[in-house]
C-alpha cells in the first residue's frame, strides 16, 4: 500500500498566528464601528414582505358587505390539500352564495390556486405573517372571519409579467 | 489653651493620615463601597460584553429591557434567582455548593490592595488612601490569592460527578499552573524596577520614571496572555470548551450557583485589567504630568485620577471582550505548548537581559530617574520586542499539526511518494 501524502508548505505570511490574530482584531474592530446590521427590530419595525407573499387568506366583499363568491365549488375542487369546506346555497334573487365557507389554515400549504381559479376573484390570499392564535380551532377561519381580515392581498404571479413589471 | 488648639488641628489635619480608630471606621466604609462599586461593575461588564459582541458580529445585542437594555442586568439577575437549582444525583454536596463560592472570593479579594486613585483628604478625619487594604506585601498577595481562584473550577469540576465536568476542573488546574509561573515571572521585571512590592509605591515608582510598559513591553505582554488564561477566557477558555466539554466544569450548575461562575469570570477580568493597569500602566498616574503625584492631596486630584482609572479599566475590559470575540480557541497542546515552551522561557530570558541591564546602570551610577536610565532601557525593550516578534512570526509555535513534522520526515514522504504509483496528486 503506497502512501500518499501531499505536504503544503505555506508562507509565513499565511502560517504565521501573530499576523492573523492583528488581522483578526482588526476585522472585527472594522464590524465594531462600521456595522452592517441586518437585525430587524420586529414589533417596532416590520420587515417589508413581497407583493406575491402568500400568506392566511382573506374573502373580498362587495359593497354592500356580502362575500364575493358565487359558491361555484372551484376552490375546494382545485385544493390540493383539501382544506376548503364549502356548502352553497341559493337566496330569493335565485343567486347562490355560501352557506359554509371554512378555510383549514392548518392544512394549507399556501399553494394560492384557490385565488388563481377563483372566477370571481372572491378568495385571496394574504401578505401577511402574523397569524398567532392561543387555540387551535381558531385556525379554522370561516366566512365571518375570512371577509372580517383587513391585510393586502397576494398578487399572483402574472405569466405575461413574469418580473411583476 | 494654644496647645490643645494645635492638638486638635493636628488631629483633624487632613494631610496626615487618620487616627487607630478612625482608619478602622474609614476602612470599614471603604470595603463596603469598593464592594458595592465592584459589584456593579462585574454587572455591567456582563452587559458590554453581550452588546459589544452583538456589535461585532453586526447584531443588536440585548437592547430590549430599558432604555438601550442597560436594566438588562437586572432581568438577568431576577430570573437566575427565580430558577429551579438542581442537584444531580451523587454529587458531593458540601464542595458542589461550596465551589461557586470559591471560585468567586479570590477575585474579589485581589481588588483589595490594587490603589485606584491619588489619596483622599477627608476634612476632620485625616488623609484617607485610595485603596482598600494598602498592606506592603500588595503584590505578592495578588498573587497568592489569585491563584486561589481555581480552586473553585477544579472543585466545582470534581464534585459533579460528571465526567465533562472533571475534565474541565483537571484542564483548569493545569492551566492556572502552566500559566501562574510565567506570570509570576514576568512580574518579577516590574519588582527590580520598582525596589518594591507595595502597590502604591510602584504606581509612584512609574510615576515619577516612566509607565512599565514602555520600559518592559514583554513583561507586560507575558502578563496579558497569561492574564487571559488565568481568566479562563477565549482563546484561552478550554476549562468550558462548550463544543468539547459541554459547558466543562460547570456543566452540572444551574440558577444563581451557575450564575456565580460567570459573575467570578468577569470579576477575575476587572481585577486583571486592574493589575495589568496597576504593574504597567501606572496605576492612577495621570501621563505627562507631576502635579497629580505630589502633596497637598485634594478632592479634585482624586477624582481625576479616579476617573482616568477607571477609563483605563474599561479599555482593558474592552479588549478582553474583543479578543474574545476575535480569536478562535487554542488546541491543548497548543495552550501547554505556549505556557511552558514560549512563555516561560521568554520570561526568565527577560529577567535576565533586564536584571543585568539594571545592574550595569546602576553600576554606571545612573539614576533611576535619569534619562540615561530610562533611555537605556528603552532602547533593550524596543531591541527585544522586535526581536521576539520575530521570533514568534517565523517560530510558528500555534501552528498546524503539520508544521511539527519535522523536515528530514517530509523529504522521506515525499521520495516515497514519488515512487509511488498510486499516487495521484504528486509534489506540492
Amino acid at each position: 500500500m503506497a502512501i500518499t501524502t501531499r505536504v503544503v508548505e505555506r508562507p509565513i505570511e499565511e502560517a504565521s498566528y501573530m499576523r492573523a490574530t492583528f488581522k483578526g482584531l482588526a476585522l472585527t474592530f472594522k464590524h465594531l464601528v462600521d456595522p452592517h446590521k441586518v437585525t430587524v427590530q420586529y414589533p417596532e419595525e416590520k420587515w417589508d414582505i413581497g407583493p406575491r407573499w402568500r400568506g392566511t387568506h382573506r374573502m373580498l366583499t362587495t359593497e354592500d358587505g356580502k362575500a364575493k363568491c358565487v359558491a361555484c365549488g372551484l376552490c375546494p375542487t382545485v385544493c390540493p390539500a383539501n382544506c376548503i369546506k364549502l356548502v352553497p346555497g341559493v337566496d330569493e334573487q335565485g343567486n347562490r352564495y355560501p352557506v359554509v365557507f371554512d378555510i383549514d389554515e392548518f392544512r394549507c400549504i399556501f399553494c394560492g390556486y384557490c385565488q388563481e381559479v377563483c372566477p370571481e376573484e372572491a378568495i385571496h390570499l394574504g401578505r401577511h405573517y402574523e397569524n398567532a392564535e392561543t387555540d387551535r380551532k381558531d385556525f379554522i377561519y370561516d366566512l365571518k372571519r375570512l371577509t372580517a381580515q383587513t391585510h393586502p392581498v397576494c398578487e399572483m404571479w402574472d405569466p405575461a409579467d413574469p418580473r411583476g413589471e | 489653651m494654644t496647645h490643645s488648639m494645635s492638638l486638635l488641628l493636628q488631629v483633624v489635619d487632613p494631610q496626615l493620615p487618620p487616627t487607630d480608630g478612625m482608619f478602622a471606621l474609614v476602612g470599614l466604609i471603604k470595603v463596603a463601597v469598593v464592594f458595592g462599586i465592584y459589584m456593579f461593575c462585574v454587572a455591567y461588564t456582563t452587559f458590554l460584553e453581550r452588546r459589544v459582541a452583538g456589535w461585532i458580529q453586526d447584531r443588536h445585542g440585548p437592547n430590549r429591557v430599558g432604555p438601550q437594555g442597560i436594566f438588562q442586568v437586572l432581568a438577568d439577575g431576577i430570573k437566575n434567582f427565580m430558577k429551579e437549582e438542581t442537584m444531580p444525583g451523587g454529587v458531593n454536596k458540601a464542595l458542589f455548593i461550596l465551589a461557586p463560592a470559591i471560585a468567586f472570593v479570590p477575585a474579589m479579594l485581589t481588588w483589595a490592595v490594587i490603589p485606584f486613585a491619588s489619596p483622599l483628604p477627608v476634612p476632620g478625619v485625616g488623609l484617607v488612601d485610595m485603596v482598600v487594604a494598602d498592606l506592603p506585601v500588595g503584590f505578592l498577595f495578588t498573587l497568592a490569592i489569585s491563584s486561589l481562584g481555581v480552586y473553585g473550577i477544579t472543585i466545582a469540576g470534581w464534585s459533579s460527578n460528571n465526567k465533562y465536568a472533571l475534565l474541565g476542573g483537571l484542564r483548569a488546574s493545569a492551566q492556572m499552573i502552566s500559566y501562574e509561573i510565567g506570570m509570576g515571572m514576568s512580574t518579577v521585571c516590574v519588582l527590580l524596577l520598582a525596589g518594591n512590592v507595595n502597590l502604591n509605591q510602584i504606581v509612584h515608582q512609574q510615576a515619577t520614571q516612566s509607565w512599565n510598559v514602555l520600559l518592559l513591553t514583554m513583561a507586560f505582554f507575558i502578563f496579558a496572555v497569561a492574564g487571559l488564561a488565568e481568566t479562563n477566557r477565549v482563546p484561552f477558555d478550554l476549562p468550558e470548551a462548550e463544543s468539547e466539554l459541554i459547558a466543562g466544569y460547570h456543566a452540572e450548575y444551574s440558577s444563581m450557583r451557575y450564575s456565580m461562575f460567570p459573575i467570578a469570570e468577569y470579576a477575575n477580568i476587572i481585577t486583571s485589567s486592574s493589575l495589568m493597569i496597576t504593574l504597567f500602566f501606572g496605576g492612577w498616574d495621570i501621563p505627562f504630568t507631576q502635579w497629580d503625584n505630589l502633596p497637598p492631596w485634594t478632592i479634585t486630584k482624586t477624582l481625576l485620577t479616579m476617573g482616568l482609572y477607571v477609563a483605563k479599566v474599561i479599555f482593558f475590559v474592552f479588549s478582553f471582550i474583543w479578543l474574545r470575540w476575535t480569536l478562535p480557541r487554542f488546541r491543548y497542546d497548543q495552550l501547554m505548548s505556549i505556557g511552558w515552551k514560549v512563555l516561560l522561557p521568554m520570561a526568565l530570558i527577560y529577567i535576565t537581559v533586564v536584571a543585568s541591564l539594571i545592574l550595569g546602570l546602576d553600576a554606571a551610577g545612573l539614576a533611576r530617574t535619569s534619562i540615561g536610565f530610562r533611555g537605556a532601557m528603552l532602547g533593550m525593550n524596543v531591541l527585544f520586542v522586535v526581536l521576539v516578534f520575530w521570533v514568534l512570526d517565523r517560530g510558528r509555535i500555534v501552528s498546524p499539526a503539520y508544521s511539527r513534522i519535522e523536515r528530514a520526515r517530509i523529504a522521506t514522504l515525499r521520495q516515497v511518494s514519488e515512487r509511488s504509483d498510486l499516487v495521484s496528486e504528486k509534489g506540492a
